[in-house]
Formats: structure tokens, sequence, C-alpha cells
């Protein structure tokens, strides 16, 4: 493993496994017992430094480090001295100066966590930058698929929606082509970037003629706010020509899986009825989340010794 | 006033001679001279060329002292072998009326390393709305030919053909900074597969290339001068052509990071590549180097921009655009058009002195003149450089107060040994003089 997790190129296949790996057995040590809590971190500080707000990665970052006995501290932007004008270098050093080993950063700026690497002496963890990537949401996105489907390799995954502006997505393409899944992305052009085509995948304008055929269908959130900028005519017209209904739904294979990496726009993308049916793994992905992060900050820092 | 011998000299890379320089003008070219009581400088094997005029600076004086002042900009071009700089007038205040073009004409005067010639904005406070006072700052004693919203676009299209219609009055031009600013809104780089990858978001060579088209059409329809700021797109360099074969008056620059950098340096996030308009592909820069050999593009210009170490130590997004360029734009010429055999030494100065000179109107000022020719009777501005020096650049090494080199590390070729303004040294053995 590299010193840090910055994108999902930063995983070649081995490593990826690895982590994957390390998340099951990280659970089956857990299964059952009543204190989840493994020492392997001791002593170890763990910093979770959120620019954006996030409450679901931010809760499963600190619950994977504290379940690995590490001490964390939270910092997020509000009320801090980043609100009175510190700068992204000025924080990580500060930081660093007080002894952290890890810093998980979450930022509103696409490439912040590479800054930050080149900064500080300590391994830092990508928790979404920008409309860059967001590397530990794919792996649990690939630890959930492998263990719902039992495996990866030649899976089809149809990621369907604004893949312009997700980091979700574009971790995900990566991620999966280097596990060998066959990734198609599904969106309206105008959610597609220019460049797309160098992608490991490929692209498709009509969510009706790829459902047949694909083993997940993981369904990204369209925010309201690209409603006013000519995306797309109306939520309305977006929800039919590529939201995820009970009518399309029944289109799927008998053991395809809904995926979405929350939270959800019920109605627009996703309808309730298939949010809440058996096929959604939409729980057990924030479930799985922490025992991925748990297995990275593991290997990131305790794993070499 | 001294006089100098310099002695060994090859003009234009042709064969030696000695160049005396004597009241400020060139009193003889040829083997041989003596002259006593010259001071003697040695500039054997040296290059010897007009002293390089760049049309487009940003020397942060008034407003941003902090990040470069027009005496430390002035003393990087010296350094550069520059003896002519156009400051841009994004300024704060903003160089909109004479008062503002004559304080910026006169901190150049004073500091005495090369001429400083003030841009005045188009608009008033670069505001895109209303004309500023284009008349007036032709008129003072900054004589202000070249007018630009520089960093903005004058998007607005009635108003930019009001723009150049209106300096034809002024013998003016107006230069554009060519970015439809709807079609670039929150743009970080290049719109292609690595901002795609990357996750900033993209400058569509269209928002350039569609302003370019607009305005070549709006300069042939009324007959103006058109220059081009920084052209940056091989779809630029088509609509010039074009342009130029219906007889279209219009001009172009392409500055020294454009002809040698790609989009590949975002891959770093390194904001110190972060520029307007961004680092293009590898094909608009063959497409660029072509068009600056064949002439359709006219000149090179730097759009030297000093930032401070705040505005570009930060993530990408946050940080400013724009990088150095005085002291290495002709290090960069010569690794991209001389070593490949694109230009010689006489296409170098073409477009390095004698054409940006007249866009700017200095080609006709007499004995304050820039981008004359070497040849007796002319302004003693040159520049000698040792073509076969190779260094690395020390962005701590620089004269500019900034430091966002995007050469930082890079070897490239090519050292300015010595540069005159007037006959008057104002770097020796690369050493600048005030």
């Amino acid at each position: 493993m590299k010193r840090h997790l910055l994108e999902a190129a930063d995983l070649d296949r081995a490593d990826a496994t690895l982590v994957l790996d390390t998340a099951a057995q990280i659970d089956a040590a857990l299964a059952g017992r009543e204190v989840k809590k493994l020492p392997t971190l001791r002593g170890r500080t763990v910093v979770n430094l959120f620019y954006e707000d996030s409450t679901r990665t931010r809760i499963s970052f600190e619950l994977a480090a504290k379940r690995l006995s590490a001490d964390v501290i939270n910092f997020s932007a509000k009320g801090s001295s980043v609100s009175k004008g510190e700068s992204l270098k000025d924080t990580a050093l500060t930081l660093e100066a007080m002894g952290s080993d890890a810093i998980v950063v979450r930022h509103s700026a696409s490439g912040a966590p590479h800054r930050l690497a080149h900064w500080v002496r300590g391994s830092v963890v990508n928790a979404g930058d920008g409309t860059h990537e967001h590397p530990t949401q794919a792996l649990l996105d690939a630890y959930t698929v492998r263990r719902r489907l039992g495996r990866l390799e030649g899976v089809r995954v149809a990621v369907v929606g604004d893949v312009l502006h997700s980091r979700v997505a574009r971790s995900n393409v990566r991620l999966l082509h280097t596990l060998g899944a066959e990734v198609t992305l599904v969106a309206p052009p105008t959610l597609l970037p220019v460049g797309v085509g160098s992608w490991p995948a490929e692209v498709s304008y009509d969510l009706d003629a790829v459902l047949p055929k694909a083993d997940v269908v993981m369904m990204l959130r369209v925010q309201a706010e690209r409603m006013n900028a000519s995306f797309f005519p109306s939520a309305r017209e977006y929800s039919r020509r590529y939201g995820l209904d009970a009518r399309r739904m029944a289109a799927l294979g008998d053991d395809a899986i809904v995926m979405h990496p929350g939270p959800m726009n019920r109605g627009m993308e996703i309808a309730a009825e298939v949010a809440d049916s058996v096929r959604s793994t939409i729980v057990e992905q924030v479930g799985n989340g922490v025992s991925v992060r748990m297995a990275v900050l593991y290997l990131l820092l305790g794993g070499a010794q | 006033m001294s006089t100098y011998l310099v002695t060994g000299a090859r003009p234009y890379g042709e064969a030696p001679a000695d160049l005396l320089l004597e009241d400020g003008r060139i009193a003889g070219i040829g083997p041989g001279l003596s002259a006593p009581g010259a001071e003697v400088v040695d500039a054997a094997g040296l290059v010897a060329l007009p002293g390089l005029v760049d049309l487009h600076t940003h020397l942060r004086e008034p407003g941003r002292e902090d990040a470069e002042t027009v005496e430390t900009g002035s003393r990087a071009a010296a350094l550069g072998g520059y003896t002519a700089v156009h400051a841009m007038a994004n300024t704060d205040p903003v160089a909109d009326t004479a008062g503002v073009v004559e304080q910026v004409w006169r901190l150049g005067r004073d500091a005495g390393l090369v001429d400083v010639v003030p841009v005045g904005a188009v608009t008033v406070g670069l505001g895109g709305q209303r004309l500023a006072e284009l008349g007036a700052m032709a008129d003072s004693a900054a004589r202000v030919r070249v007018f630009s919203d520089d960093g903005m676009c004058v998007a607005d299209p009635a108003l930019m053909r009001r723009a150049l219609e209106y300096v034809k009055a002024l013998d003016g031009v107006v230069a554009q900074h060519a970015e439809e600013p709807r079609l670039t809104a929150g743009a970080q780089m290049h719109e292609g597969d690595r901002s795609a990858r990357l996750g900033l978001t993209g400058w569509p060579a269209a928002a350039e290339e569609a302003i370019i088209a607009r305005d070549v059409l709006l300069a042939g329809h009324v007959g103006a001068r058109l220059h081009v700021c920084h052209v940056s797109t091989a779809g630029s360099v088509e609509i010039l052509r074009w342009a130029r074969s219906r007889g279209v008056q219009v001009t172009a620059e392409v500055t020294p990071h454009h002809l040698l950098l790609t989009d590949a340096c975002a891959e770093s996030y390194d904001p110190v590549f972060k520029v307007n308009p961004p680092l293009r592909t590898d094909a608009d820069v063959q497409a660029l180097r072509q068009a600056l050999a064949d002439g359709v593009v006219d000149a090179v210009a730097t759009d030297h921009a000093p930032h401070a170490v705040e505005d570009k130590e930060s993530e990408w997004a946050a940080a400013r655009p724009g990088m150095l360029g005085l002291e290495q734009a002709l290090s960069v010429v010569l690794a991209t058009m001389v070593e490949p055999g694109l230009l010689d030494w006489r296409g170098v100065a073409d477009r390095m002195s004698a054409r940006p000179a007249a866009i700017g109107r200095l080609d006709g000022r007499g004995p304050l003149a820039h981008g004359r020719p070497l040849a007796p009777g002319e302004p003693a501005n040159l520049v000698l450089l040792d073509p076969a020096a190779r260094s690395v650049v020390d962005p701590a090494a620089l004269s500019s107060r900034s430091r966002n080199s995007p050469y930082a590390g890079r070897e490239l070729p090519g050292r300015v040994v010595h540069t005159f303004l007037r006959g008057v040294p104002t770097v020796l053995d690369g050493k600048a003089q005030r």
C-alpha cells in the first residue's frame, strides 16, 4: 500500500483486494462480540478534517478509528480557525505539529487532499474532494457487491446519474475497472464530462437499454442546484428518463442489486419502493463503510508494523 | 553619457561584429571597431538582438505591491532582455484614467530599467459596462495606444464594436482577453480528458474561439485593429489564419508557457500551473509553435502574472490564475522555437521585438522607439545572450517579488548576459545595474 489514499488509482488490484479481504476479516473478528473494538491503533491519532458538511462519512470514519482504538479528533471548518481565514496549509501544519498520524480530509476543492499530502508527513485519506474522488466510498461499494454477488470479476455495473459532478462515480469507475468489473455510465449527455470517452467504461444515454444486462445498478444523487443550470429541463423529466422506479426495477435480472451512496432524493433518482426493496443494499452500504474504513486505516497506519 | 563598445557579438546570431553605442544610439556596427575612451563590454560569442518588447505584463502596482512593483517587475524584465513592457490595466485602482496610467508611467521612468508603457482599460473598472476615457489616456504623458480589459473579456458585442471603432481615432488597438464568460463559469483548467478525470471544471477551447471569431468579424466590419491576447488553442489559430486571409487587421500573441507546457501539469494539483487561459493539449502547443513560426501569431507576450505565496500555496480552486514569465521568456522561445529549427534569430527579433513594438506603436517614436533593427543610427536598445548556457530555474533566485514560476526545477537553455536601454546598461554580466 502507498502511504496515502488519495484516489482509487492509488490501489492496484492486489492492494484493493487486500483492503476488501481485511474488511472481511475485521467483520468476522467483530461478529458476535459484545465489545466491538480492536486494540490495533491504540496510541495513534486520526484527525477528521472536514471542510464540507458530511454527517455519514464523518461518523463512519470516526467510528472506524474508534473501533481500532485510535484517538480521534474531529476538526470541522465551521467554528474553527478556518472560518477566520486560516489556509489549508497552515491548518495541516498545525495538525501535524499536534502529532496526528493520519488526516482524513473532506474538501470542496478537487485535489485538496493531494496538496495536503504534500505538506504533512503522516497519511492522508481522501474522504471526498470536490468533484474528483471518494475512494473509500468506492471500496465500500466494491465490498458490498462482492458480499452480495460473491465476485467482482465480470460483474456488470451501471452507474446512473450526475456523473459530471460525482466523485463517487470517478472513484467507482477506476476501482471497479481495477477489480475486473465492467462499468456502464448512464446519464443525459449534459451530466457526462467532456473527455468521458477516455474512461475505462461504456457510456449510454438510455437507462432502459442498460438495465436488463446489469448485475448492479448504482444510482447517483442529483443535486437540486443542477436544475437551475439547464443540465436537464425539470426534475420530473429527469425522473422519467433516468429515475429508477418499480417499473424499471422489474426489468432487472433476478439477482441484480440496487445501490445508492446516499443521501437519497426519494422520488427523484430513486423511487421509495426501490430504495426499500430487497434488492436495495443502501443500508448495508453504510454498515460496510465502517468495516472498509477500518481496513484502510489499519493498512495505512498499522499494517506496516 | 558614457560610450560603450560591445565587442565580438553576433548580431542576429550572424557574423561577429562590434557595436559602438553612443548618445543612446548605435553609432556603428562592424568588425574591429575602435573607440578610445569607450567602456568595453566583452560579448564574444553572444547573440545580439534588439531589446525585447513585451505586450503583456502585470506589474501589480498600484494595489498589490506585495506581489510585484513597477520597479521589481522592471528589473525582472531587464534581466529577461526586455527594454519595454506594456503594463496591464487590471491594477487596483484600475488603470482606466489618465491619472493612473501616468502614475504607472512615472514609476517606470523612475525605476529606469525598461520603458514601462501603460495599457489602458477599455471599460470603466474593467466592468464591461461603459467605455473608459480612452482619449484622455491616449493624450496623457503615458501615450496609451493599447487598450485592454485583460483578465476580463469585453464580452458585450455592442460595446466591443464601439471600442474597436473608437480607438481608430487614437491609432490605438483593443487587446482582447478572449473568454466567453458564460462558458467558463467556475472553470479551472482546459476541458478535456484530464479535467474529466481530475474533477476540475473545464474551460472549453470554444469559449476562446467563439470570442475570437466574433471579434475578427467585428474588426473586419468596422475596419479597426484588433489584437488577441494569449492565444491558446489550435482552433484559435485557424480562425486567425482565416481572418488574415480576408484582410482583417488582426494581430495575436502567444505566451511562453503556452508554447511549452500542457494540461498534464494540472495532474499535480499544484496551482503554480493554474493560468487563464489554461494550459492546453500537446496538439495545441504544436499548433501554436507553428503559428508563431508562420507569423499567423505575431508575437510572444509573457502574461507575466506575479502572485503572492498565499495566493498560490493553496488548493487549486482557491488559487489565483497566472504565472511568472519575464525572466524565462527568451529561454523558452529558444527551447521551443529556435532549437527545433522553427525560428532563426531574426525571427526571434521579429516576434519578440519588432512586431510587438509595431502593435503597440512604439516603433515610430524616434529616439524613444523600440523594436528597431540593429543598425547605425537606431536607438541602442539591445540584449546579448549566451544561447549555449543552460541552467535550472530556481524561483528563489528570480528578481520578481513573487515566486510562482512554472519553470521551477526545469532546465532551460540560454542566459541573458547584457541588456542596454538607449545605450545604458541595465544588465551587465547577468546582474541588474540598478
